[in-house]
């Protein structure tokens, strides 16, 4: 390849993907960021202050928090099961943690509103709950719900992540481990985990930036603005009102979003590197 | 017996690992399993460690029944395969592992890690992790890591399989005086009959899940007592059809034979030393030489049969196409699934030895 001469194919590849990354990509965040800053930087301050945007943000960052501590927890132990042991309905278990990437996120909501709404088929339950101790748990239409709802949606994230590289890795260090006398859990801490450390942590960012961005399921478990409404929920109610300023709002906490999202990219890029760091060391 | 299997089955989905196993290992001794892949002596490793549970049969160490008890407590030291260090471990971590596991003292640790380095001849490289090592030093980590928690039985599942060739040699005698000056009782795992030869007390030959036949392993090259052993060890021809051949006339129709190079003696029919035996030989023609490095490897054909013999290089030249007079002092004859050697009959009374 290196003598030939210079083929216009590369340089066509590369002008075709410039143009769809500005156009598909760039182009509408930066859009975001102007509208949003448009009329003034006193509406954009006026806008990402308002109590329904605070709440919004509040709820969102309440929601994708649990999600993540929940699915860091079971994506490791549904990954470490998958991987490192052999046993009848292995393949089903594996196929069941992707079905929240295959069914659409509004189903999701909708089938939890089926199973945990007013005529939903745990209800009894919920209510007797409540009766015996005294508590107002709502599934539905209450920030537990989204709570719900974003932690299925985010499921497969960490999973997904870690079950590669814990398959690649094979049993033989656990297995040494385990000749040596080590338990279950010290086995984890000192063999298994310093291997899937980075890939945890990527998965993690993934399974966050994934919570945060999350719309259709949680639109259909949160009804109330400024209380359950999350930061996506809140763009697009201010979007819907329709008016001059509403627009320029819904911009203001759209780029709320566009910034919290280039963190997380920062986050993950520096991530990937001390990974690959600490591989060559 | 020190570590004794007793009617050992293990089925896996679909394919038999062992079908009704029965071995024992003296304590002291160094016992080689060996068989061609699939041929489930991993798998009777693995029981006798724990890794892996028998569908039936027991299994004992030092007199007990031990199927109950976890591989961490049988007290057995295992060098796996490809070594399963602990890649995110120094040298010193990997060794120490199994010390902190039992909660030992940090100077006792210490101590105990200190002297494996040195047993092992890694002095130095304690603060190296893995990757930064060579195959066999970390063969050596392997091996120190297993006897660091003082196991009264090492298990070792093909050794020197990830090894180079020119390392091998060295380290099958290293490991060998190693376990010898440890005084371990040791059980390993080979495909490779030289590796079993040159390193155990005793061989366990496997095939198809079943223990063929066990034995010194002068014992097996000399007598093997089922087909396959007669096959699988030494590099052997197998022949159908012989009857044909001089002194091999009484062997019972319809049997095989197996015949090794070191029964063949092919010489010009100008030579001396074998002059008196020229009329007991058959003649034949050499299609192929092939250098095996210290010697020739022959293959002869005679009268359409294929033998191969060794030569050494010390003897007169040879090429393709010379016709050489063939002398087969012996052969395996297969008998169903039994063996045994059958003397070339016309030389009976010749000092076959002495020549």
């Amino acid at each position: 390849m290196k003598n030939q001469k210079k083929s216009i194919v590369p340089t066509l590849l590369i002008g075709i993907s410039v143009v769809f990354f500005v156009v598909m990509l760039v182009l509408p965040l930066v859009i975001v960021l102007y509208r949003s800053l448009k009329d003034g930087l006193a509406l954009y301050v006026k806008a990402i202050t308002a109590p329904n945007t605070l709440s919004a943000l509040r709820v969102t960052l309440i929601a994708a928090s649990i999600a993540v501590l929940v699915n860091t927890f079971f994506g490791l132990c549904a990954a470490w099961l998958i991987t490192k042991f052999e046993f009848r309905g292995r393949q089903v278990l594996s196929t069941l943690i992707d079905i929240p990437f295959s069914i659409s996120p509004v189903i999701a909501g909708l089938a939890f509103i089926m199973t945990f709404g007013r005529m939903g088929w745990a209800t009894p339950f919920i209510d007797w709950i409540n009766s015996t101790f005294g508590t107002d748990i709502a599934l539905v239409f209450s920030v537990p719900g989204v709570v719900l709802a974003t932690i299925f949606v985010t499921f497969p994230f960490i999973s997904r992540e870690l079950i590669p590289v814990m398959q690649a890795q094979g049993n033989a260090e656990e297995e040494a481990a385990a000749m040596m006398g080590a338990k279950g859990f010290t086995i984890f801490r000192k063999v298994t985990f310093p291997h899937i450390r980075w890939t945890l942590l990527y998965g993690i960012i993934l399974c966050a930036a994934r919570a945060i961005g999350e719309f259709g399921a949680v639109y259909a478990v949160s009804k109330t603005r400024g209380q359950t409404f999350t930061l996506t929920l809140e763009v697009d109610a201010l979007y819907m009102a329709g008016g001059a300023d509403s627009i320029t709002q819904a911009f203001a906490v759209s780029s709320l979003l566009v910034i919290i999202a280039v963190a997380i990219l920062l986050i993950k890029q520096v991530v990937e590197y001390r990974a690959k760091r600490t591989e060559e060391a | 017996m020190y570590v004794q299997l007793n009617h050992i089955t293990k089925k896996f989905e679909d394919y038999e690992a062992a079908k009704d196993v029965s071995l024992g290992v003296e304590e002291g001794r160094m016992a080689a399993l060996l068989g061609p892949s699939g041929s489930g002596k991993t798998t009777l490793l693995r029981i006798i460690a724990g890794l892996e549970q028998q569908d039936s049969g027991d299994v004992l160490i030092d007199g007990k029944v031990v199927n109950d008890v976890p591989a961490g407590e049988r007290g057995i030291g295992f060098v796996f395969q490809n070594y399963a260090l602990f890649r995110y471990m120094t040298v010193y971590e990997n060794i120490a592992f199994g010390l902190r596991v039992q909660k030992r003292k940090k100077e006792e640790i210490d101590a105990r890690v200190m002297e494996l380095v040195h047993l092992v001849g890694l002095d130095g490289l304690e603060r190296r992790y893995p990757n930064q090592l060579s195959g066999g030093q970390r063969q050596r980590v392997a091996f120190a890591r297993a006897l660091a928690p003082e196991p009264s039985l090492l298990l070792l599942d093909e050794p020197f399989a990830a090894i180079d060739a020119k390392v091998r040699k060295e380290l099958r005698l290293w490991l060998k005086n190693m376990i010898s000056q440890v005084g371990i009782t040791s059980i390993f795992v080979t495909h490779d009959q030289d590796e079993a030869v040159e390193v155990a007390d005793e061989i366990l030959v496997i095939n198809e899940g079943r223990l063929e036949q066990a034995g010194a392993p002068i014992d097996i090259y000399k007598n093997p007592k089922t087909s396959f052993v007669a096959q699988f060890i030494g590099s052997s021809a197998v022949l159908s059809d012989f009857r044909g051949l001089k002194g091999f006339e009484d062997v019972p129709a319809g049997r095989q034979a197996v015949v090794r190079p070191e029964f063949v003696e092919a010489f010009k029919s100008d030579n001396e030393k074998f002059k008196s035996l020229i009329a007991d030989t058959e003649s034949g023609v050499i299609t192929n030489i092939a250098f095996r490095g210290s010697y020739l490897e022959l293959t002869l054909d005679v009268n359409g049969i294929q033998l191969t013999t060794n030569r050494s290089l010390e003897r007169r030249p040879v090429h393709v196409g010379n016709p050489m007079c063939v002398l087969i002092y012996r052969a395996y004859i297969l008998d169903g699934e039994n063996t045994r050697i059958y003397e070339n009959r016309r030389l009976e009374g010749v000092d076959v030895e002495s020549l």
